[in-house]
């Protein structure tokens, strides 16, 4: 990734929080991602991630959503932040 | 179906009656709603061309003569058509669907304890100059997470009616049948003077950046009613319960455990609780053939219809209590909330194959049946995935199979053991289920790496609240589905059995009636063309260990492998009711000797048997739905021809090899 100096979705821990900054890519994921609500200024909790590390599970404007790492690192955050 | 105009007939029968479409996010509670407004007369098809599901019934009242059609749309989140589901809905609100008109109004039901999310469709629907009507439901789930949603503020801010609507305390019904008819005579006043079409939505599809602009603006509008219709008087944001469920749900050792344990539950309820329906099934078709041969003058339409139509439907039929069993847990695995928990807990393990963490439920599937299987493919939303899981979904041993198994086992393998006390025939049945499973993962893999490649799809999915599954929606779609099994795998299996019998059954051998029927029997299928077939195919199997009548029985059962048996049953003179558990045909088999007087069947050659029919594809049904939900003959044939070919080399792999280790 030729952002990796930026922290991504996929950097939070479980059970912390962030703000996202930005999605990235213009293919049908990031699109997918700003519909189901992943959206500039909008915090997300990541709650967990699946037995095998992938995928994980976030909460988002009061619902849950599951998406892969890889999907997650298309996600730049900041203020990772404890709930 | 894109740019297709509406022909002047569908015009003409559509213009005065009312269409209403029926939106809404996945698990808003449109189904319900939808049942609450058409009551039990609902109308079950597929959309021109593709297999996604339309739902239709009629909207009746009390209090007027109107009665809007509707139609319910396939669950979406959005209008922008990244899959078949949404470019369904897109087409049917743009009136460009083949055959349907333009609804009248759209009723959108949103969630209200979701409701930011659920609003974002609102907002896109708004856009393409149709009426929109907001069904808003679970308010008192909203409630219990401690939201106030004011719906006359939401009402006013959306500049739309908004209908609280609760279906199981007959809330709200009125009163969106009311708005509903209102937006539809506020439209057509306007209508006359407007052009109706709005291109801006589509035109900006092309520009990612403008595209996400709009997501963005559209989020940023609904941020705005938020904060002003809803109150909160709870900081938290999780429903505490279906949270709480997942901490072991979902948890990274007890998660997976409850998910075996849950497999083991189905698996135990298809292969025996189902037995006894079957069984009696199976004895019901055996009296209903039994009393008409008796009931009819002896003839060849007795002969057809009690050896072509009763035996052949009823070889599909008795399957059927496995069927609707194994479509019960799935609704209630699906309508719960479970099931994508699954799909959450399997997709890393299920994508190192190449397969996407919905292929799971399909695949588990087809371990009943391929053909419910690959029906349950379509919730796979990419184009190259689902073909990659339908085209493996055979490979699951089916319970057609079992009997198969089951008499091979039997003849050739019982009372033996391994390492002293495990039965061999359990260790063979386990045998047969891996070999298939290792199968469709290499060949997923290879698929995933060659024809059907594509880089890793999306994997974004919606993990609903946990809720008591509706006993009325799980019923109705188990028995849809059943249905939409019985009636396909139906007139196909009728078909092929008709014209398998005729094969058998022509030309009559003139031979003097014998005392002995079954002789008689076994002399006519030597000298049918089902038996010339065979003798023709004699060189082609000889390597894996089979004679001229095998064949018959083999390519008998690529209509439907269970035929195996009975085909077997005629042949080796032991009557028609023979099945894998009947000792004479056992023995018959056993003792089948060739010319020269040694045996015809093996161990080896029985084992050669069981590992074609792991892999070959025998099953009309099964081709037939591959046609159906592919919409092409090129992937029917190639699934035909890669599997069997890979079953030949397979059996000829181990009649040939297991030869030279000095077994057989």
């Amino acid at each position: 990734m030729s952002e990796s100096n930026e922290q991504t979705l996929a950097d939070v821990p479980a059970g912390r929080s962030a703000i996202v900054k930005k999605v990235r890519g213009g293919g049908s994921v990031s699109k997918r991602l700003m519909e189901m609500g992943i959206v500039p200024g909008i915090k997300i909790r990541v709650v967990k991630a699946a037995p095998f590390g992938d995928p994980i599970e976030l909460r988002v404007r009061g619902y849950s959503l599951a998406l892969r790492i890889s999907e997650a690192e298309s996600v730049n955050v900041s203020g990772v932040m404890e709930e | 179906m894109e740019g297709k105009v509406r022909d002047n007939k569908n015009i003409e029968t559509f213009e005065e009656s009312m269409v209403v479409a029926l939106a809404g996010n996945p698990n808003a509670g449109k189904t319900t709603l939808f049942n609450a407004l058409t009551g039990l007369r609902q109308k079950v098809a597929n959309y021109p061309g593709v297999t996604v599901e339309r739902v239709e019934g009629f909207w009746k009242s009390k209090s007027d003569d109107v009665q809007p059609r509707v139609i319910d749309l396939p669950g979406l989140y959005s209008l922008d058509a990244t899959s078949t589901d949404e470019l369904i809905a897109r087409n049917v609100l743009r009136g460009q669907m083949t055959g349907f008109p333009r609804p009248d109004v759209v009723v959108v039901v949103a969630d209200a304890s979701n409701l930011e999310r659920n609003l974002y469709l609102v907002t896109q629907l708004t856009e393409f100059d149709v009426p929109v009507v907001v069904a808003l439901t679970m308010l008192d789930l909203a409630a219990s997470h401690g939201l106030v949603i004011d719906s006359g503020k939401l009402q006013d801010l959306m500049g739309i009616p908004v209908v609280p609507v609760n279906v199981k305390r007959k809330i709200g019904l009125n009163e969106l049948r009311e708005a509903v008819l209102n937006a539809r005579s506020a439209a057509t006043a306007q209508a006359s003077t407007e052009p109706r079409e709005s291109e801006s939505i589509h035109l900006s599809l092309s520009d990612n950046e403008g595209a996400n602009a709009r997501i963005f603006q559209r989020y940023a509008f609904i941020a705005d009613v938020y904060q002003q219709a809803v109150s909160s008087n709870d900081t938290s944001d999780a429903p505490a319960f279906s949270e709480k469920l997942d901490s072991i749900l979902t948890h990274r050792f007890f998660g997976l455990l409850i998910l075996v344990m849950i497999l083991l539950v189905v698996f135990q309820a298809i292969f025996s609780w189902a037995t006894l329906p079957m069984d009696l099934l199976d004895a019901g078709f055996g009296s209903l053939g039994a009393f008409v041969s008796d009931a009819l003058p002896e003839g060849i339409i007795t002969d057809l219809i009690v050896d072509g139509v009763i035996a052949g439907v009823g070889g599909i039929l008795i399957f059927l209590p496995q069927i609707l069993l194994l479509f019960l847990f799935i609704s209630v695995l699906e309508d719960s909330g479970y099931m994508a928990r699954a799909a959450f807990l399997l997709d890393k393990l299920m994508s190192r194959f190449g397969l996407h963490g919905k292929a799971f439920l399909p695949l588990m599937s087809s371990f009943a049946c391929a053909i419910p299987g690959i029906m349950a493919t379509r919730t796979i939303e990419n184009k190259r995935d689902r073909l990659a899981t339908i085209l493996i979904a055979p490979f699951m041993s089916c319970s057609a199979r079992l009997p198969v198994y089951a008499l091979m086992i039997a003849a050739f393998f019982s009372g033996k053991t391994v390492l002293g006390f495990v039965s061999l025939g359990a260790v063979l049945m386990l045998a047969m289920y891996a070999l298939g499973i290792g199968v469709a993962i290499v060949a997923g893999f290879v698929f995933k790496k060659t024809i059907l490649k594509s880089p890793p799809p999306p994997f974004v999915m919606e993990l609903p609240p946990y809720r008591l599954p509706n006993i009325r929606t799980v019923f109705q779609n188990m028995l849809s589905r059943s249905w939409l099994f019985v009636k396909r795998a139906g007139t196909i299996i009728l078909l092929i059995s008709i014209v398998l019998w005729g094969l058998m059954y022509f030309p009559r051998s003139d031979s003097p009636a014998s005392s002995d029927q079954d002789k008689t029997a076994s002399a006519q299928l030597e000298n049918s063309y089902a038996g010339a077939l065979g003798k023709t195919i004699e060189p082609v199997i000889k390597p894996l260990g089979f004679d001229w009548k095998v064949g018959v029985a083999i390519v008998a059962s690529f209509a439907a492998r269970e035929v195996l048996v009975s085909t077997l049953s005629i042949i080796y003179n032991v009557g028609e009711d023979g099945d894998e558990e009947s000792p004479t045909l056992i023995k018959a088999i056993r003792d089948a000797k060739k010319t020269d007087g040694n045996p015809v069947w093996t161990p080896l050659s029985a084992l050669s048997l069981m590992v074609f029919f792991v892999l070959a594809m025998q099953c009309m049904s099964t081709l037939a739905i591959v046609r159906r939900e592919t919409n092409s003959w090129g992937w029917v044939a190639f699934m035909f021809g890669y599997m069997t070919v890979l079953a030949y080399a397979a059996s000829f792999l181990t009649y040939q090899g297991g030869k030279l280790l000095g077994f057989g």
